[in-house]
């Protein structure tokens, strides 16, 4: 007799599992594919006017065929005006999917947006990207909204050299340019990188820079459209230490010159710490904890979170061994309904073996989901 | 560069040197042999009126034909010959070769070209649709006919064919490269009757190769798509159409020029079967004749020129990739 493994899937049932997402991607992309869709369909309103950016019970699944991966379930935060909002977790916790999602970049059919919605300010008017067409969205891409990908080394395209690659996206945008113009945005566009010699840079091609420089020119290609969001995810992980500090100070610099606000995607705290004003903490596809940098690393309030802190060395601090989460996160395939991290949590309570925990609001920007805060906060609530 | 090249010209001779040794030995070993066959004849023909017997016609032709000597000396002879640009007279057509060899390449050259532009317009944007809809319906249905194609034998293919269009339908002439009333016609109307023949040799033809090439553009296609730099390129705010035609094209076209350009000899190689079967003096069915007849001066010029041009297209494969790709420098 083979053993029972829950991994395991009969090729029927995986047959008709991908019979099942294909109707459903099918219909989804049609719907996305549409060409002339009127712009009502798609407008919307902010709630605050202050955000460029509301992610509102964002549910963004992937049909695979050994079932659907709840990549992204039910995310809502919000990222201010000329802010910078770090999203922090563990590997495949949702982090670049939620940016991914926001550019619509997602691996389609598989990865789809299901339901909620993504507000996007463009000052005069919001759209929701969650319902956009991708012929609108090209509009969005680049100009508006922007993104910086992890691996330098491999999102430049090798055969074209870099004065095309940034004379591309400057043209695309802004119709009517000259060409001697549109050269002289991009060359300046490779100064305000920090790059020395921009005209020598202009004409090579990717594969003869150094990896710091090709990140400078995914950031200049990033910015050169002033956008009003950035999406950095993982900027600096391909790079030596030396490089991150550079690119990060780069981006802080830069990003105060345009006015732009950034969604940091990274699993380094030290980088979250540096950069950040608002931080988000997200577990296996759902917000665990957000609030202002200064309280998610002041007064960490969720297991998951103090355990981020615990596993980050410290200066200063003596310890034999590095602090680890124990356990892995849930298959992403048939996710319980009860608190995600309850089987690795150190300090459950009686409430953990119930229903998902709601927000907890721990200060007025500061929310938690975690049954343990529920009482304390029905005290208060009592008391006042 | 140029030091590239000339080096690359020199490892090609000495590659063609050994080469042709080799085929020279393999046509000296074989066991058929033209001056055999020929003394075997002459003393059939000889022997009522008392002639010379097969074993003094043997030895008179050998030395006639200079195959008394061994395989090396007999080598040299025949390079020497070559280098200065004399190939010889054809055993078995009784004209130099390279005469007899440019009255038949062009309908070979003619059959292939056209095989190949069909095949570069059909397979390319198939290739890149089935790497775009992966796993759909449509690429599934390219996967099958391209495995179908692959799969069919030449002569089995040529026959449904044939027997389709030619014997039921009766919208082509069964064989040959020319109508019966060829020679009455106008030279426009020549022009088209040698297309009209041509239709069913190279409808076999494109189809037996259009798989390869097909599978070879959606799997390069494939890998591309998933770069980085695809959704960088979308990123930007790119239309879909120039996301695919230029930045995943121009990718995509590294390996297929490498591949292209293998195909450049099979241009001028002919294509034995097809030409037989559809009777096509190409040069793929007169080397075959000429081989089994032991044509050696023949032969050996076939070979020859299918070695040389195999170097050379090698050769242009290399300075092609370093064309289209910025980060391949010969050096």
């Amino acid at each position: 007799m083979a053993k029972k493994d829950s991994n395991f899937i009969s090729a029927r049932e995986s047959r008709r599992i991908s019979k099942a997402n294909a109707a459903i991607t099918r219909k989804l992309d049609k719907k996305l594919n549409r060409k002339h869709v009127p712009e009502s369909e798609y407008l919307t309103k902010m709630h605050d006017e202050n955000n460029v950016v509301e992610f509102d019970d964002l549910h963004t699944y992937f049909y695979t065929d050994v079932g659907t991966v709840k990549a992204v379930d039910g995310v809502s935060f919000n990222v201010p005006v000329g802010k910078t909002v770090g999203v922090v977790g563990e590997s495949g916790c949702g982090k670049s999917v939620t940016s991914l999602s926001l550019m619509q970049l997602l691996q389609r059919p598989t990865g789809q947006i299901v339901s909620g919605s993504i507000r996007l300010n463009l000052g005069d008017k919001a759209y929701d990207v969650a319902k956009m067409p991708i012929r609108a969205m090209e509009k969005i891409r680049g100009n508006v909204v922007s993104m910086i990908f992890q691996e330098p080394m491999t999102s430049l395209n090798p055969v074209f050299r870099i004065g095309f690659q940034l004379d591309e996206i400057i043209k695309l945008h802004n119709e009517g340019l000259s060409d001697e113009e549109v050269k002289k945005r991009s060359v300046d566009a490779i100064k305000m990188v920090g790059i020395p010699d921009a005209e020598g840079i202009y004409n090579r091609y990717p594969h003869e820079l150094s990896g710091g420089m090709r990140q400078r020119i995914v950031i200049a290609m990033a910015l050169v459209c002033n956008p009003r969001m950035i999406i950095a995810d993982e900027p600096t992980t391909a790079l030596d230490v030396t490089i991150q500090a550079q690119i990060l100070e780069l981006l802080r610099k830069l990003k105060g010159e345009i006015n732009a606000s950034i969604m940091l995607i990274t699993h380094d705290l030290g980088v979250i710490a540096e950069m950040a004003d608002y931080v988000v903490v997200m577990y296996a596809g759902r917000v665990v904890e957000k609030g202002l940098a200064r309280e998610v690393f002041l007064d960490p309030r969720h297991p998951y979170t103090i355990g981020l802190m615990e596993s980050k060395p410290v200066i200063n601090k003596t310890v034999d061994r590095l602090y680890s989460i124990p356990g892995s996160v849930p298959n992403p395939v048939n996710m319980p309904d009860y608190c995600y991290f309850r089987d690795r949590c150190e300090k459950c309570v009686k409430n953990c073996q119930g229903a998902y925990p709601p927000e907890i609001h721990v200060s007025d920007t500061h929310i938690v989901s975690c049954w343990r805060y529920f009482d304390e906060q029905n005290r208060g609530e009592k008391h006042e | 560069m140029w030091k590239f090249i000339i080096r690359r010209i020199g490892l090609a001779i000495v590659i063609v040197f050994l080469g042709s040794f080799i085929i020279y030995g393999v046509m000296r070993a074989m066991p058929t042999s033209f001056v055999e066959a020929m003394a075997r004849q002459r003393a059939a023909a000889s022997a009522t009126t008392g002639g010379p017997t097969y074993q003094e016609w043997l030895e008179q032709l050998n030395s006639a034909y200079h195959m008394d000597t061994d395989v090396i000396s007999g080598f040299f002879s025949w390079l020497g010959g070559v280098v200065q640009g004399d190939f010889g007279v054809s055993w078995k057509y009784g004209i130099p070769v390279t005469q007899k060899f440019e009255e038949v390449i062009w309908h070979s050259f003619i059959l292939n070209i056209i095989t190949l532009v069909l095949e570069i317009a059909i397979c390319i944007p198939l290739g890149i649709q089935a790497a775009r809809h992966q796993y759909s319906g449509f690429d599934y249905g390219i996967t099958v006919f391209a495995m179908l194609c692959i799969s069919l034998p030449t002569f089995f293919l040529a026959t449904l064919l044939k027997y389709a269009f030619a014997v039921k339908l009766g919208w082509f002439d069964l064989y040959g490269f020319v109508g019966r009333y060829h020679e009455q016609l106008s030279s426009g109307q020549k022009i088209l009757d040698i297309m009209h023949h041509m239709v069913l040799p190279v409808l076999t033809l494109a189809m037996l190769s259009i798989g390869g090439l097909t599978r070879y553009t959606r799997t390069n296609m494939l890998e591309v798509l998933n770069a980085e730099y695809i959704r960088t390129a979308r990123a930007k705010g790119l239309p879909e159409k120039t996301v695919i035609n230029r930045h995943a094209f121009r990718n995509t076209l590294i390996p297929l020029v490498s591949y292209l350009s293998y195909l450049i000899p099979s241009l001028f190689s002919g294509s034995m079967i097809t030409e037989t079967l559809y009777q096509i003096p190409g040069i793929g069915y007169i080397a075959y004749d000429a081989m089994v007849a032991g044509d050696l001066p023949f032969t050996m010029f076939y070979s020859m020129f299918g070695l040389i041009l195999t170097q050379v297209s090698l050769m242009l494969a290399d300075i092609m990739y370093a064309v289209v790709d910025p980060r391949v420098r010969v050096n």
